[in-house]
């Protein structure tokens, strides 16, 4: 590579709730000859960032914002459109800093940045596109020459880098390519330029992931038991990373909700049902770490899903400690409890075995309709691993003693994020089979009152290929009410990219709607791991603690637009049956 | 000169500033930026920062009424004040917050309202000396300006 050649041009898109700040760095890149976008809130970098999916090299966030986590956004970020993240803070704790480091960042800044520090981040984009061109292995050459187009795709000095990068980068691949050869399992099928983690595959990880056990999950084993020839042992190796990751950074959302949760002032309305929460919770003997206080959110949290759940539409007839019990789960920040969160904790209880009187089906159906109804989703994010880790989570808890109305399983609640698919997962009873839960969440969702509104920090929903639902701002869903119409759901503007453009009304576009998205829709390469099509494994709601409106509909997963027909046509909302 | 007069005037006025500590040197990084595209750069990210700052203090101070006990929110909005502060190097204000947060840490109510009430006189100070430092400057004249940032 040339030496002296200075990638000019350079996209940055940075993210940081402090004007000021943003100000200084917009002038400091630019200065660097960078091409700069500012972004004041989280969760518009990442509606940005799925809109104009190829149109930014490198992300720089701070690490605490209002809306979000800095942490969550790199997750995010990392998971949906696998571009580097560069990290800022005032607070330099080697703590934080490792924190970084874990959630996958390339370099962590301490602020007040200087414009040197600044100057060289390029050199994160470089190296990440070092190690993309590495993990195609055995390709042919062909694909090899687009796949270095497409990682230098939108570079400004795109003939200048390429040339002098792609000969580098080639000869690279040659050197590596018998050491990658080794590791590949079967290099000569895979013809995609990059592994992308399609929610089939994904799904086949997470079941291989469950199998072997969590714990005991190494990335050689993962592979041998998906089976996918064409899949290499560093493919699998990075996705589990990810995979880890995420999960623990959904653990620690929820053990920091729960203390968060306490803070907070709730409404309540009685205190009978308060007592039952309280008690039984506190007598969950793994809750540790503080929780008991969060009880008394719970409580209050209980209140507001009571209400919640009093207009919905549900029809199932559950008795009110259950519905409190559910609660527990998702004690998230009093902005944030909506009934989205309340839901999920409703969901996951529910869908715990111990919930003996209710089929996870109609409890699932429930959810689904008090959530929907809710909860203004602003952002779905489909996260097959979700799944795995509400199943894995939820494993535990079977070993549970059934739990009766005065005990409900807090502390297992409190590790699951509300998502209703977490619970569908164990609703499944580990059989892994998800197909049957679309039909029924996406009846449920469609079904949802409009009058109901929760802000959720953040949902995400991981829909199975044939729910997506996009909302905007503080969306209500109201036009969820049973259309599925794409009209508000933008899935034919060519800017999507295979995703649901946030759109002033929340909709749900129902599987077929799905099935039916326009040919042109630009396929944009996922540059890292694609949710698209999740097999409705379920839908996963991530709450996160952060008060954020759910905004708009993530969808990358349809980047490939993989809808395979078969997987709408559920007429009935008998899951698990 | 006059001219020559005024130019002493903001370089002392300046040194000043970084001699009893409102200052740091993150302020010379911002006049570095300055040039012929954003020639008013420093006053208005200044502008910008005390407009910001005066919605975080008046935030805390909402929040020490409201939740006097909830220490963890004081902390993390004092946080966002020190970012801010570090972003012009405002040097007292961000040491003022270190003050605040380890009020905060050793969940001294008190020491929290005393410490916020020392930072609001700090920074109503900063905005006064600073928005002194700009007339002068303007009657300056932008190119005298850069010469003098340079010192």
């Amino acid at each position: 590579m040339d030496a002296t050649a200075f990638p000019y041009g350079l996209r940055v898109l940075v993210v940081d709730d402090d004007p000021t700040w943003l100000k200084i760095l917009e002038k400091m890149l630019r200065k660097c000859s960078y091409e700069v976008t500012t972004c004041g809130l989280a969760r518009v970098a990442l509606d940005i960032l799925r809109e104009r999916k190829n149109k930014f090299d490198i992300v720089i966030s701070d690490v605490n914002m209002p809306d979000m986590d800095g942490f969550k956004l790199l997750e995010h970020i990392g998971l949906e459109m696998d571009l580097p993240v560069i990290m800022m803070s005032i607070d330099g704790e080697t703590s934080r800093v490792m924190k970084g480091v874990q959630h996958g960042a390339c370099d962590y800044l301490l602020k007040p940045v200087r414009m040197k520090e600044l100057r060289n981040i390029w050199q994160h984009v470089y190296r990440k596109k070092m190690h993309e061109v590495k993990e195609i292995e055995g390709n042919d050459s062909c694909d090899d020459l687009q796949i270095l187009r497409n990682s230098f795709e939108g570079l400004d000095e795109k003939s200048l880098f390429m040339r002098s990068d792609s000969d580098t980068m080639r000869k690279r691949k040659d050197m590596d390519k018998d050491h990658a050869d080794q590791e590949s399992s079967d290099g000569n099928t895979v013809k995609k330029a990059r592994v992308v983690w399609s929610v089939d595959l994904h799904q086949k990880f997470v079941n291989a992931v469950n199998q072997i056990g969590f714990d005991k999950v190494g990335p050689k084993k993962i592979l041998d038991l998906m089976n996918v020839p064409g899949l290499t042992r560093e493919n699998v190796a990075s996705h589990l990373q990810k995979y880890r990751l995420y999960l623990s950074r959904l653990q620690k959302q929820n053990e920091e909700r729960i203390l968060g949760a306490a803070r907070q002032d709730f409404s309540h309305k009685g205190t009978s049902e308060n007592l039952n929460l309280r008690s039984s919770f506190q007598e969950q003997p793994n809750i540790g770490n503080g929780y008991p206080h969060a009880s008394q959110n719970i409580q209050t949290q209980t209140k507001m899903l009571d209400s919640q759940l009093e207009d919905t539409k549900s029809t199932l007839p559950l008795p009110a400690p259950d519905k409190k019990r559910t609660l527990v789960s998702d004690v998230a920040d009093s902005q944030n409890v909506t009934s989205a969160s309340s839901l999920g904790g409703v969901l996951s209880f529910k869908s715990l075995p111990v919930n003996q009187d209710r089929k996870p089906s109609e409890t699932m159906i429930l959810e689904c309709q008090t959530w929907s109804g809710g909860i203004p989703s602003k952002q779905f994010m489909q996260y097959p691993k979700h799944n795995h880790e509400r199943c894995d989570l939820l494993g535990d808890y079977s070993c549970l003693p059934k739990p009766d109305l005065e005990h409900p399983v807090g502390p297992s609640n409190l590790y699951t994020p509300p998502p209703l698919i977490s619970m569908s997962c164990s609703m499944e009873g580990g059989a892994r089979d998800f197909s049957d839960v679309k039909p029924a969440i996406m009846d449920c969702i469609k079904s949802l009152s409009p009058a109901m509104r929760c802000t959720v920090d953040s949902v995400s929903v991981q829909l199975s290929d044939s729910v997506v639902t996009s909302t905007d701002g503080d969306l209500k869903f109201s036009s969820v009410d049973g259309s599925p119409s794409n009209k508000d759901c933008c899935l034919d503007q060519t800017n999507s990219q295979g995703t649901l453009r946030p759109s002033p009304e929340s909709s749900i576009i129902g599987g077929t709607e799905l099935a039916s998205l326009p040919d042109d829709l630009p396929n944009y390469p996922l540059h890292g791991v694609s949710f698209e099509n999740i097999g409705l494994s379920s839908i996963d709601l991530l709450h996160y603690s952060d008060a954020m409106i759910l905004s708009g509909l993530q969808n990358n997963w349809y980047d490939e637009l993989e809808f395979s027909s078969d997987m709408m046509d559920y007429p009935s909302i008998d899951l698990f049956v | 000169m006059e001219y020559s007069n005024l130019r002493r005037q903001t370089i002392f006025m300046k040194k000043n500033l970084f001699d009893q500590g409102y200052l740091d040197e993150q302020f010379n990084q911002l006049e570095e930026l300055q040039d012929e595209s954003s020639p008013n750069f420093v006053e208005e990210v200044a502008a910008l920062f005390f407009k910001d700052s005066s919605r975080l203090l008046t935030n805390i101070e909402q929040a020490i009424d409201k939740y006097p006990q909830d220490f963890y929110r004081l902390d993390s909005l004092m946080h966002q004040l020190k970012g801010s502060g570090s972003s012009i190097g405002a040097l007292r204000m961000k040491n003022e917050c270190s003050v605040f947060k380890a009020n905060c840490n050793d969940r001294n109510l008190e020491g929290c309202r005393r410490s916020l009430q020392k930072m609001k006189r700090e920074h109503a100070t900063l905005k006064q000396k600073l928005e002194s430092y700009f007339q002068l400057l303007r009657q300056v004249g932008p190119s005298e300006y850069a010469v003098s940032s340079r010192k």
